[in-house]
C-alpha cells in the first residue's frame, strides 16, 4: 500500500496571510529560517 | 521539525503559515526580521490577526517540545484576540497532552487566567492556585500563582 506524507504549504507574503488570519480567525506562524526551501 | 505528521496537523489546524527566507528573501527577511527582532534562525513566531507577536520559538526543538510550544502559540494568539473560551481549552489541552513538556506549567496558568477573563470569576483563579500545589509545585508559574490563594 502506498504511504502519502503530508506538508506544510508555506506562504511567502506576510501581508497575505495576516489578511487570511483574520478571515479565518488563525494566527499566522512566522517563520524566519535558513533551511533548504 | 515541520515533517512530523503532529506538526503538520498542528500547524494546519491552528495557523496559516508564512516562511521567510535569510538567503532567498534577503529584502523581506530584513523588513520582517527589523519587525519583529529576528536576529537568529531559526525564529518561529505566533503572530495574531492584529499583527501582533504573541508567542516566540527561537532555535531548534526536537518534536516532542516543539508541539507544545506550538500550541502555546495558538493559545496565546486566541488569548489575544478575546477568545477566552477557545484560549483556556487550548491552555487546558496542553497541559493534558504534553504534561511533561516546559509549556505544561505555562499553560496551566494561562487556562486559568484564560477563565478568570473569561467569566470575571476570580475563584478560577484561586483554583488554578490549588493545581499548583498538585502540579508542576517547584515552577516560576507556581510562584506566579501563589498570589491567588
Amino acid at each position: 500500500m502506498a504511504t502519502t506524507s503530508r506538508e506544510i504549504t508555506w506562504g511567502h507574503d506576510f501581508d497575505a496571510a495576516l489578511a487570511d488570519a483574520a478571515r479565518s480567525g488563525k494566527a499566522v506562524l512566522l517563520d524566519f529560517s535558513a533551511a533548504p526551501m | 521539525m515541520y515533517t512530523d505528521p503532529g506538526v503538520v496537523a498542528q500547524v494546519e489546524e491552528a495557523f496559516v503559515p508564512v516562511r521567510v527566507h535569510v538567503k532567498d528573501q534577503p529584502t523581506e527577511f530584513k523588513r520582517l526580521g527589523d519587525r519583529f527582532g529576528a536576529q537568529w534562525t531559526p525564529t518561529i513566531l505566533s503572530v495574531d490577526k492584529t499583527g501582533q507577536e504573541r508567542h516566540r520559538i527561537e532555535g531548534f526543538l526536537p518534536v516532542d517540545d516543539f508541539l507544545p510550544q506550538l500550541a502555546l502559540g495558538a493559545a496565546h494568539a486566541a488569548f489575544a484576540g478575546g477568545d477566552y473560551t477557545a484560549a483556556a481549552q487550548r491552555f487546558d489541552e496542553i497541559v493534558s497532552n504534553y504534561s511533561a513538556s516546559d509549556a505544561a506549567s505555562e499553560a496551566q496558568y494561562w487556562a486559568g487566567v484564560s477563565r478568570y477573563k473569561g467569566t470575571g470569576d476570580a475563584s478560577a483563579l484561586k483554583e488554578t492556585a490549588r493545581r499548583f500545589t498538585e502540579r508542576f509545585p517547584d515552577t516560576s508559574w507556581a510562584k506566579k500563582a501563589s498570589v491567588w490563594r
